[in-house]
This record gives C-alpha cells, structure tokens and sequence, in this order.
C-alpha cells in the first residue's frame, strides 16, 4: 500500500474557465516550433538550415555539452525559420509540417534487455531524453548523473491545469512502458503520486513497478517538487530526475511504436478562452492554429498555467513541458479607490482583507498587478501556501543577497520557480518571486 | 472626472516633463485615487492576489478608530473630571477632538513629509509604512505634548529609526515606539509623572491659579493607575476593574480602553493582519510572570489584572504584532510574544524607575527579534544537514 501525505497549506485558485473534460477536437500539425530556451542549462548547437526536410524525430539541435543530447523536430516537414534573439541566442527553431508526417523509425530493442548504459543511449538517440528533469534546478537531466530516484507527479492541481486521468485515457500502455523503461535509469525506483481524494479513481493506480505514493491538499501538492520534499528530500550534493507525466507517455511510445511521438492533449482554458475545451495538438503547437479558442481583444496567451506559465503572444508556441494553454484578458485598467473597497467582489483574494474567502465562486481573473511595488512588509504569507519545510522568506533574502552558502544553506536545492509561484501570487508587496529565485537558481548552477 | 485629472496632469510629472523629479509624489497619489494599470511582469506569475499593502495598512488604522474614538471622549471625560466643569458628553467629545487634531496634523505632516521626500531622493514609490506609525504616534503620547517635540520625536523616528535603515520594511524598531521613548528620555519632565496624562492639567499646575472659574478638584487624580501599582492603591484611587477594562482612567489617548483595543484586536485577528500568535503569547507571559509576583508577594495584584493596565493591551495588539520588527518565523513569534510580555510585567513588578514596562518590553524584543530568527531558522537549517549526512 502507498503512503498518504496530507498537506495543509497552499492555495486552489477559484479561476474561471476551467476546460471541460468531454470534447477533444484535434488540431491538424502547421507550424510547430522546438524552443531551446525551454531547456535550462542547455547551450543549444544547430544541425539544421532553414530550408532542410526533416522527420518527426530528426535532430534539430544538439546540446553543446554533450553531443549525444539532440533535440528533435516533432513532426515531418520542412524547416522553416530559425529565430535569433539578442547576441544571437537561438530562440526558436521552427518547422513547417507538409501533412505526410512522416517519422524516422528507429530500432528499438525490448526494455528488459537494456541496461541503464543501453537504455540511457537509446533515449538520447531517439530524442526523448529532454523529458528528463534534473532536480537539483530544474535542469535537463545529466545523462552521467546517478539519480537517487525518479519522480513522476500523477496529479495535476495546478489552476486550471490538464486533468491527466482525461488527456492520457487512452495512452495507459505508454505511459506503462514509459515507467519501465524509467525504472532502468535508477536504483532508487520510479515514485509516482497521485491524489488521494481519487486514488482509486484513477486509471493510474493499476501501473506496475512504481512506488505509489498519495498527496491530498490545495496546489501545489501536485508539484513534484513539493513531493519530493515529502518522499525524500534532496540533499547537497544527491541528484533526483523528474519527468512530467505526458512526457512519459511520449517515452513510452518510442518503445510501443519505435518513433519520436510527442503530440498531446492539452487544456485550453481561462477566464478568456472561447469555449474552453482540450484539444490534441503536436508538441510546440502554434498559438495561431489555437487562435480559434481565444477570445477577441486584449489577451495574454500563456503556455503552461497562470502561475509559473510562459507568455508566448498570438504568434508564439507551445512550451516543450506544457499541456496547458491559459488565456486571460490584459489587466492595464485603472480602478478607482479599489483598495479601500470593502468588498470588491469581481477580485479574488486569498487574504481575509476582502470577504472573497467567504465567497465560493470562480473569478475572471487578469493580468493587472493590483497594487504597487513594496519592499518585503508581511512575513507570514508566504509560508502559508508553502507546504515544505523550508523558510521561503529567508530562502527569497539570501537568493538577493546572492549568497551561495546561505541558499544552500536554506532549501535552494529543492525549489524550482514553480514551487515558490504562489508565494508570489499572494506578495502584498507585489515582489517578483519567482524571478528572484530565478536568478537565485542561476547564480547556484554557475557557482557549482 | 479625476482620471481625466491625473491623465492630464501626468505627462509634467513623468520622465522629461517639468516636474519629474516629483514623479514619486505624483505616483503616490495616483495610486492613493486608483489602483494602477500596471499588469504583471515576465517571468512572473500572470495573475497576482487583489490585496496589497495599501489594504493591509488601512485595516490596521481602521482597527485603531475605536481606541481613537474611546479616547477623544475620554481626554474630555478626564479633564472635565480633574477640574470638575461637569461637561456634557459633546462638550467633552469636542474638547477631545480640539486635543488630539494637532498632534496628528504634527505627526502626518512631519512624518509624510519625510517620507516623501526620501522617497523622492531615491527615486522611489512612497511607502503606506508611516501610515499606521503616523495614526499610533498621538495615541500613545501624552496629549499635552508640546508640538515641537513631537515635531522632533517623529522625524527621529522616521529618519533615525527607519530611513537609515533603507526604509519601510528594513527597520529594526518600531517607529511609533522609537518616537515614544525619544520623548521619554529626552524629555522626561513632559513625558512622567503626575500630572502629564490628562489634557491641560500639567499646565494648571504650574501656573499656580489652575483654570479660570475652576478648580483642581484632586491633582493626584490625574496619575494613571500604574503609578498605585497595588489593590489598595488602585482602591484608594477610586480604580475598580471595570474602569480599567472600560478604560475612563487617565492615560496616553488610545491605550486605556481595553474594549476599544480588543475590538481593534478582532479586527486585526479576523482579517489575518496581525498575528494572534504575536498576541496570544505576550498575554501568556504576562500571565505567567504576573502569576509569578503574585505567589512570591512582590505585588497584590492578581495576574489577570496587568493585563487590564497600562499600555499592556494596546502594545500588544497593535505594537508587538508589527510585521516588520516582530520575529518572522512562526515559532519565533510565540517566543518572541511570551517574552514581551514577561519582560513587561518584570519591569512593572521589580522596577521602581519605570511604573510601565511595555515600551522597553516591545523595543528590547525588535532588537532581539532577529536573534530568535536566527535560532529558529539555524535549527531548520541543522535539520536539512543532519538529513544529508544520515542518508
């Protein structure tokens, strides 16, 4: 039997648009784009020019470090533009699909008969192993580190988030050799959690060979890394992989079909979203061929969720780790007296300064700040949404101070931006949170 | 029709007009009139929480409007009572007001004019910080306080205790209290004593002939009930328990009522402003070190009536729980509080010099309160290193 873990604090925003879980419609491949910026750590080298034909599955650019770690196109076509920011940084590289998707087929063996050298090869030759994470930081995974376990987060409490039981239904056997093929990579076994409330309930729980573990309480109990820090939190100097459950499935069908297979069903959804619904998309999909969803005006189009998600624009793409699109009206409004309303009833706050928590209903939130920025005033609220033993404010000082002993010192191996997102969301003082430790995690990496 | 005002206006204050170096000033009461159209930043999270510092500091003023109200009526109830002028209640409501709305033009004007003006130099948004330290400063004061020392005491407090540090959210000591005990020690005539708690008495007395048409019925009335600090002297002074609760004894303005402040302290708990750890814990100590004095006959006194004292009750609902001089930790804050309190009673009990002890309690503890942090936060920390080496 698994273990439970219940966690009290956090925070369920009470967001509108929620995606319903009954239709999926399909969106057929145009342009999709593989973004190196969406891998950290990784100094990308390119192996293609625009113009070239490539497969779902060839490689588009490699890591500088480490050669054999190729990223590859996720569908058949030609490539079609390579987008350079500031002092040339790669940013994108994008590849127009010519509908025939064709895939390179690649030789894959049985994974009983591979061993951890074997099966780690395989997956950087075939391009699945950018779905590896690396804890400490959030990394890609080192193919030469040794990682104590491997977690996969079976639950998704992110706002608004992709209801996996509904998006990977009918990817069960994927995902089921995604976790094989995973449990060769490390000693420490594969981790998986699910929520509590629907443990049975979940399809999940009929996987094999992976150690269940059950999570109940508000988000971010679904993040991985707020569990690992229950299951077994990491120490200086230990390494542990994480891998986002869509990613397994795409793992686990390079072993079903022998391509590089990264489609998913991803939530389009949000307080400004038309009609949201889940949609299955080519990895990197193009905002353009979503456009149909978002509603017309001033929209911020977020890849990933409202808290830790990336804003791409109307002509951006698809992160490489998301399955959520989040779309939300631009708040650059001015509000008279709003903070001196008593009530103030169209704005959701998790303090009981506003009668909000007394409400049960769900907000039409947007992007306007609410407020100015402060320096750090009220101490106890970020603790609250929190739910690891860590000191967040004390963690958030000493990442400005830009003390490498003092984070360590403090828990910066075990938080990645996600995990410290709605500390920021509930900042009276407005602080930018997450950039901080950002810079914090940076700082860390290069130091090391 | 104000929107239209301030998008007129804006272009001379912003970069390149002619007033942009008073950008700060503009920005702050821009955003005093409406909440600004900034939206959230890259990187970031895309929605942010409704609250934000304005609110949180309003809460706090408006939790102290009860101890304020309380007060105007009692400096008029006091003076009515000490030269026996038998007011009505307006009377003493308006003598009350006329008392208090200079000191909180001296405390606002001074202090604000401060901040802005730092804020102004380092090119900042101004902090809501002073907003509460400016409204606490004249509650927490003798009411006859001469202007210009209060004029000195704020800008000690706000420069001294606050900018140099960097500002709002970076001072070590509270800024009310640090205002408070300037006066004290600088000015201990005006700030002891006597005769110093109720409106125009200290002057009657030096004057000789006290108040045209009146007389002081009982010049040691006017001593607040801190200075009997025993059963009999509180019953010879004619203070039962119910006055100290209901609080129509003499005192700084806003800290007699213990009703008036724990409505104040409902509010603060039930919004989450303040924390009731903070204060559950400093009523904890001051039980306990009560309880102790009590056994050990220092005082008569039993434990539960300190609480009821002084500036007990308001120092810890409103002074104790400030989020930025407090332990931050959540264990910290229940040693922290328990200490306050203890310390409190202590000097009460055992301190001739100084009949109230809450003052120093609470500024003794900012100084320490990192202290307890570092304790608490190194135990986390020991915690995390022991983890790695067992594995």
């Amino acid at each position: 039997m698994s273990d439970q873990i219940r966690l009290k604090k956090g925070l369920d925003l009470p967001i509108a648009g929620a995606a319903l879980c009954e239709v999926t419609k399909r969106v057929t491949p145009g342009l999709v784009a593989v973004k190196p910026t969406d891998f950290r750590g990784m100094v990308p080298r390119l192996l293609v020019k625009e113009g070239d034909s490539v497969k779902a599955g060839t490689p588009l650019f490699a890591d500088k470090k480490n050669a054999e770690m190729v990223f590859c196109s996720p569908v058949g076509g030609t490539v079609d533009a390579i987008v350079r920011g500031d002092k040339r940084k790669l940013l994108e590289v994008r590849v127009k699909a010519d509908g025939k998707n064709e895939a390179v087929k690649f030789d894959v063996p049985k994974i009983s008969s591979l061993d951890k050298q074997g099966m780690t090869s395989l997956l950087l030759q075939c391009g699945v192993w950018p779905c590896l994470k690396q804890r400490p930081f959030g990394t890609v995974a080192d193919p030469q580190a040794d990682p104590k376990a491997i977690f996969i987060s079976g639950m998704n409490t992110a706002p608004l988030g992709a209801d996996r039981d509904f998006t990977l239904k009918d990817d069960l056997a994927a995902v089921q050799a995604g976790v094989d093929a995973l449990g060769k990579l490390t000693k420490g076994g594969v981790h998986f959690s699910l929520s509590a409330e629907n443990y049975a309930g979940s399809e999940f729980h009929k996987l094999s060979g992976v150690i269940f573990h059950q999570f109940s309480g508000p988000h971010p109990a679904g993040n991985v890394g707020v569990q690992i820090n229950h299951i077994s939190p990491i120490n200086k100097g230990e390494v542990v992989w994480t891998v986002d459950l869509p990613l397994v499935a795409v793992i686990g069908r390079l072993f079903l079909k022998g391509v590089y297979d990264a489609h998913r069903t991803i939530a389009v959804a949000g307080p400004a979203a038309k009609n949201p619904s889940y949609v299955e998309v080519p990895a990197g999909v193009s905002m353009k061929d979503l456009s149909a969803y978002f509603e017309e005006g001033e929209v911020r189009i977020v890849s990933g969720d409202v808290l830790s998600g990336e804003a791409v624009g109307p002509d951006g793409f698809l992160g490489f780790y998301h399955d959520q699109v989040s779309v939300l009206k631009e708040g650059n409004y001015y509000e008279m007296f709003g903070w001196i309303n008593p009530f103030r009833s169209k704005k959701f706050s998790a303090s009981r300064a506003y009668p909000a928590f007394l409400r049960r209903k769900k907000y039409d939130m947007d992007t306007n700040e609410n407020g100015g920025e402060r320096p750090f005033l009220m101490n106890d609220v970020y603790g609250k949404v929190l739910p690891m033993d860590i000191y967040p404010l004390y963690l958030f000082k000493a990442c400005l101070a830009e003390d490498p002993d003092k984070m360590e010192q403090l828990g910066i191996y075990e938080v990645i931006e996600e995990d410290v997102a709605l500390c920021e969301y509930v900042c009276p003082s407005k602080i930018d949170i997450q950039n901080i430790v950002r810079k914090g995690i940076e700082l860390m990496m290069k130091e090391m | 029709m104000a929107k239209n005002f301030f998008d007129k206006i804006r272009p001379t204050f912003s970069e390149g007009g002619k007033l942009s170096w008073l950008h700060s000033s503009f920005d702050a009461f821009e955003t005093f009139f409406f909440v600004p159209n900034r939206t959230t930043r890259k990187g970031g999270t895309h929605v942010k929480d409704c609250v934000d510092l304005k609110r949180l500091l309003i809460i706090v003023v408006i939790a102290l409007v009860p101890a304020l109200l309380f007060g105007i009526w009692n400096l008029g109830f006091q003076h009515s009572k000490v030269f026996g002028l038998g007011w009505g209640f307006w009377q003493m409501v308006w003598y009350g007001f006329v008392k208090i709305i200079p000191l909180y033009l001296v405390s606002y004007i001074v202090g604000l004019g401060i901040e802005f003006a730092s804020a102004q130099m380092k090119g900042h948004e101004v902090s809501e910080g002073y907003l509460v330290s400016g409204f606490i400063i004249p509650l927490i004061v003798p009411v006859d306080v001469p202007w210009w020392m209060l004029a000195i005491a704020v800008a000690f407090a706000v420069i001294i205790g606050k900018e140099v540090f960097g500002g709002t959210g970076m001072n070590i000591w509270n800024p009310a209290l640090l205002a408070r005990a300037f006066l004290f020690f600088s000015y201990p005539s005006k700030m002891s004593g006597d005769s110093v708690w109720v409106g125009g008495l200290s002057k009657a007395l030096a004057g000789g002939t006290p108040w045209k048409g009146g007389e002081v019925v009982d010049a040691l009335s006017g001593a607040t009930p801190l200075s009997h600090a025993s059963l009999d002297g509180l019953s010879a002074a004619g203070t039962s328990v119910w006055n100290l609760f209901l609080g129509d004894i003499p005192g700084a303005v806003g800290e007699t009522s213990v009703i008036a402040i724990l409505i104040g302290a409902l509010i603060l708990v039930c919004t989450g402003v303040a924390s009731w750890k903070i204060m559950c814990s400093s009523v904890l100590g001051a039980l306990f070190v009560g309880w102790l004095g009590n056994v050990g006959g220092v005082t008569d006194i039993p434990c539960w009536e300190q609480l009821l004292l002084g500036g007990f009750a308001f120092g810890t609902v409103f002074m104790a729980t400030d989020p930025v001089t407090s332990a931050q930790t959540e264990c910290g804050k229940w040693i922290y509080g328990f200490l306050i309190g203890a310390l409190c009673i202590t000097v009460r009990l055992f301190n001739p010099g100084y009949p109230e002890g809450m003052m120093l309690a609470i500024l003794l503890m900012n100084t320490f309160a990192p202290l307890i942090d570092h304790y608490v936060v190194s135990a986390n920390v020991n915690r995390r290193l022991k983890r790695a080496k067992t594995v």
